[in-house]
């Protein structure tokens, strides 16, 4: 409920609907574009922003979905082996069953929605620690994409070849301008789950389970229902990620994909989603991968490597979490 | 009458939306019992949080053996010499007595733990105090009254100078209570400085030597207590003379139907056998001491804890409920003892609170119609006289009386005709609690039937039409309120199996 939190920023309508920890992130996310863009000439060209795409479709998608479990107090480790266990028997299905592009993203969906139903149950219904629970489910799809293809590396179709439109869903070719055009998807994507979650009943259950799940099952609830329908939204969503991630790289390695999960669940908590639940937004989720990717892609442009994206990301977590938890000690 | 040990003056505490403290002083002696009375939400548990460091103070001064003190925290008071013994106790079930009340602090034998001196020094610590209990027993396998008496002196082995006692004997048998006062003149002779806190007027008549009265947050007075009488406290306490009168005549007509009837409800341990009916319009008072079963046979009727037999009939019907969705949709509402847990959603709104159980209804389609969410929350906003900024104020920022009336108007709104109301006052101000009687009566009134479980012997005498009285999970009595006396309650209330008073 951070957005209705007064602050020092109170003028700017804009800023004021984000809430203060968003309005840092923004400030972020700002100051890491201009310091970039200062010391490094390369990053200044637009081909950057092709690639801070393909790095956050993926990402920001994972996060969408994670977003929900997070909301209701628990969180899902699977949705990054997830990913490439889907995107493999999506490629397996493509070439070795010959089925159409279309069929194989269908088969991604429905196994990453199945995934998803079988967390939330675990979960809701046996009541086990979702934690361990995904935990579990994270290692069994991270073998079972690889023992389905017997350990072959799936390939998605290319550009030109049949069935390489799905190359164009997220990035169109005009003249020899690249048109990052997946970023106009995951606008619509995020209005919509954030109606879901600010407007309709489904939202405001999830909220509620993470805010206090007994009281709400004392007054009736089916609280069971909407924490496996959270689940369920996260595997969906890591659907969606696996399809964005093939048509973006079109080579998928069995047996990764530990650690994706952590880039968007550091995303969301980044944007202000609570570590306990009941409160977040969508829009802060997009924020906080945007402060991810942004690192991620730029600092190999100012000659640091991979890891110390990692440490850089890990501290800009730390620094959220350290917020979230000031927050939760002032309130109570 | 012994040296002032420690002194409070003019201590202040604000909470959102509450004024818990404001003005309030207290004197400790030395070698002297001193009692803290007030209603509930009077500010006792409150005053003695700032005293031992769990809260803040706003304004004003703790003096302690003559210096100016403020404790961040209860262990820095414990540490100084002084401790509380919660009503609630603080014991770790799987550890031995020993290692409990050594705990964080056990004597070292190089690197490792001394369990035969640890044992050695609690057998000594509890033969000072006349208390029977192996060091070597585990916690979780003694009676409450016997872990109490663990607690009690885990205190005084903190070199304690000043004991408060919260509410020490809500869950002690009588025999168990005579101990427990044999063990604080003990400590009184040997000049420790008590604080004790009770609600039972002749306990206060019994073990302590002065008492100070609290009202709404405030001081109203200290009394030499063998120079007063019980009506000159319960004056003092509810600054008026009649207290509380007891209803004489059942409101309900003779020919009500029963709305709801329970047989032979089995849930547990704690719930055997219980068979009851409610009738249209009437408040079903549940009186018992803690622990006596009475509110896991409502979270059992209401399905929200697994019931193991028995058959629930409503207007006539027999009825299945296995969850509070079952529960709810017979128009059954439950409002529990511990609002903030299991009552309201602390961090949402009062709107998002009131429509929790019939969210459906005000939606069109998957969407919530906030403006129709919004129209019936201010409604009864209004009508139940909730004090609150607006129906956006986050549930939060009430005070203890507003946030039980949004969890009324929760089950208003989700059209419930029965229901059971746990602990209703439960850390309600005086004034606030006078509301919610009311409230209860005018919706007996309207026609809704009510349970009412009250460890208040006063609220059950006051609101009861019938009061059915529980002990160890059994039902042991009914009265009608026409020939209702507390002596009788309390007779039933001890009925123990077997009819020993012992355990």
């Amino acid at each position: 409920m951070n957005e209705k939190r007064k602050s020092g920023l109170a003028a700017n309508p804009f800023l004021k609907s984000l809430g203060t920890q968003q309005a840092i992130i923004v400030g972020v996310i700002i100051v890491l574009f201009i310091f970039f863009s200062l010391a490094s000439v390369s990053f200044r060209k637009y081909t950057t922003v092709v690639t801070l795409c393909n790095y956050m479709y993926y990402i920001l998608l994972m996060a969408i979905g994670v977003t929900f479990p997070l909301l209701t107090g628990g969180v899902d480790l699977s949705i990054g082996t997830g990913l490439i266990c889907y995107a493999i028997v999506g490629s397996y299905v493509i070439s070795n069953g010959h089925m159409p592009v279309g069929v194989g993203m269908l088969v991604v969906m429905i196994m990453s929605l199945i995934i998803g139903f079988i967390n939330g149950i675990i979960i809701a219904k046996l009541d086990l620690p979702p934690f361990i629970t995904t935990l579990c489910t994270m290692m069994i799809v991270r073998g079972l994409g690889s023992i389905l293809t017997g350990g072959l590396s799936g390939v998605w179709p290319m550009a030109g070849s049949a069935g390489g439109w799905c190359r164009s869903i997220f990035k169109i070719t005009v003249g020899k301008t690249i048109i990052p055009i997946g970023i106009i998807w995951m606008l619509i994507l995020i209005a919509i789950m954030s109606i879901i979650l600010r407007k309709t009943k489904i939202g405001r259950y999830i909220l509620a389970i993470g805010s206090n799940k007994e009281a709400l099952r004392l007054s009736g609830v089916n609280v069971v229902k909407w924490q496996v329908i959270a689940y369920i939204i996260s595997g969906f969503f890591a659907g969606l990620a696996a399809i964005a991630y093939a048509c973006t790289f079109s080579n998928i390695t069995p047996g990764t994909g530990a650690g994706l999960e952590l880039d968007a669940i550091g995303g969301a908590i980044i944007g202000g989603t609570s570590m306990t639940g009941g409160s977040g937004s969508i829009v802060g989720t997009l924020l906080g991968v945007l402060v991810i990717s942004l690192l991620k892609t730029g600092l190999p442009y100012i000659g640091l490597q991979a890891n110390w994206q990692q440490i850089i990301t890990g501290l800009v977590l730390l620094a959220a979490i350290t917020a979230d938890m000031a927050k939760r000690k002032k309130a109570a | 009458m012994g040296d002032v040990i420690l002194t409070m003056k003019g201590i202040d505490k604000r909470f959102p939306g509450v004024q818990a403290l404001s003005g309030v002083n207290l004197e400790i002696r030395k070698g002297e019992v001193l009692a803290l009375m007030g209603e509930n939400g009077a500010g006792k548990s409150t005053l003695m949080k700032v005293l031992t460091g769990i809260y803040k103070k706003d304004a004003g001064t703790i003096t302690y053996e003559g210096r100016e003190v403020e404790y961040n925290n209860p262990r820095e008071a414990q540490e100084d010499g002084i401790v509380i013994v919660h009503q609630e106790l603080n014991m770790m079930g799987h550890l031995t007595v020993a290692q409990n009340i050594f705990i964080g602090r056990e004597p070292k034998n190089g690197f490792l733990i001394d369990d035969a001196k640890m044992n050695s020094d609690t057998r000594k610590l509890f033969q000072q105090l006349n208390i029977d209990i192996n060091p070597k027993e585990t916690m979780s396998k003694l009676t409450v009254g016997k872990q109490q008496m663990c607690e009690i002196a885990k205190a005084i082995s903190h070199k304690a100078k000043v004991i408060i006692f919260d509410e020490p004997s809500a869950a002690l048998t009588e025999s168990e209570i005579e101990q427990l006062f044999k063990i604080i003149r003990n400590l009184r002779d040997q000049q420790l400085g008590i604080v004790y806190i009770s609600h039972r007027m002749d306990e206060i008549k019994k073990i302590t030597d002065r008492v100070t009265v609290m009202r709404d947050g405030c001081y109203v007075g200290t009394l030499i207590t063998k120079d007063c009488t019980k009506d000159d406290i319960i004056n003092m306490m509810v600054g008026r003379v009649i207290y509380e009168t007891p209803k004489t005549e059942s409101h309900v007509p003779p020919d009500a139907p029963v709305v709801l009837k329970v047989e032979h409800l089995n849930a547990g341990r704690m719930v055997q056998d219980v068979s009851f009916e409610l009738h249209k319009g009437e408040i079903l008072g549940f009186s018992g001491l803690m622990g006596a079963g009475r509110t896991e046979m409502a979270r059992a009727l209401f399905g929200a804890d697994p019931k193991d037999s028995g058959d629930i009939y409503i207007k006539g019907e027999k009825v299945e409920i296995h969850t509070p969705e079952d529960a709810v949709r017979h128009g059954i509402g439950y409002l529990s003892e511990d609002r903030k847990r299991f009552g309201i959603v602390l961090k949402k709104s009062i709107t998002e609170n009131a429509t929790l159980t019939c969210l459906p209804r005000y939606c069109k389609g998957v969407f919530i119609d906030k403006n129709k969410e919004k129209q019936v929350t201010k409604q009864y906003v209004d009508t139940l006289r909730i004090k609150t900024p607006g129906i956006d104020q986050l549930v939060m920022n009430l005070s203890g009386g507003n946030q039980q009336k949004v969890v009324i108007e929760k089950w208003l709104i989700g059209d419930s005709d029965i229901l059971i109301f746990d602990e209703p006052t439960r850390g309600i101000d005086v004034g606030a609690k006078q509301e919610i009687y009311e409230l209860m009566n005018r919706l007996v009134d309207e026609g809704k039937s009510i349970i009412m479980i009250s460890s208040e012997m006063a609220e059950i005498t006051r609101m009861s039409d019938r009061i059915i009285v529980m002990c160890e999970g059994r039902i042991t009595g009914e009265l009608d309120i026409k020939e209702t006396s507390q002596e009788q309650i309390m007779h039933y209330a001890t009925l123990r199996a077997g009819g020993s008073d012992n355990e």
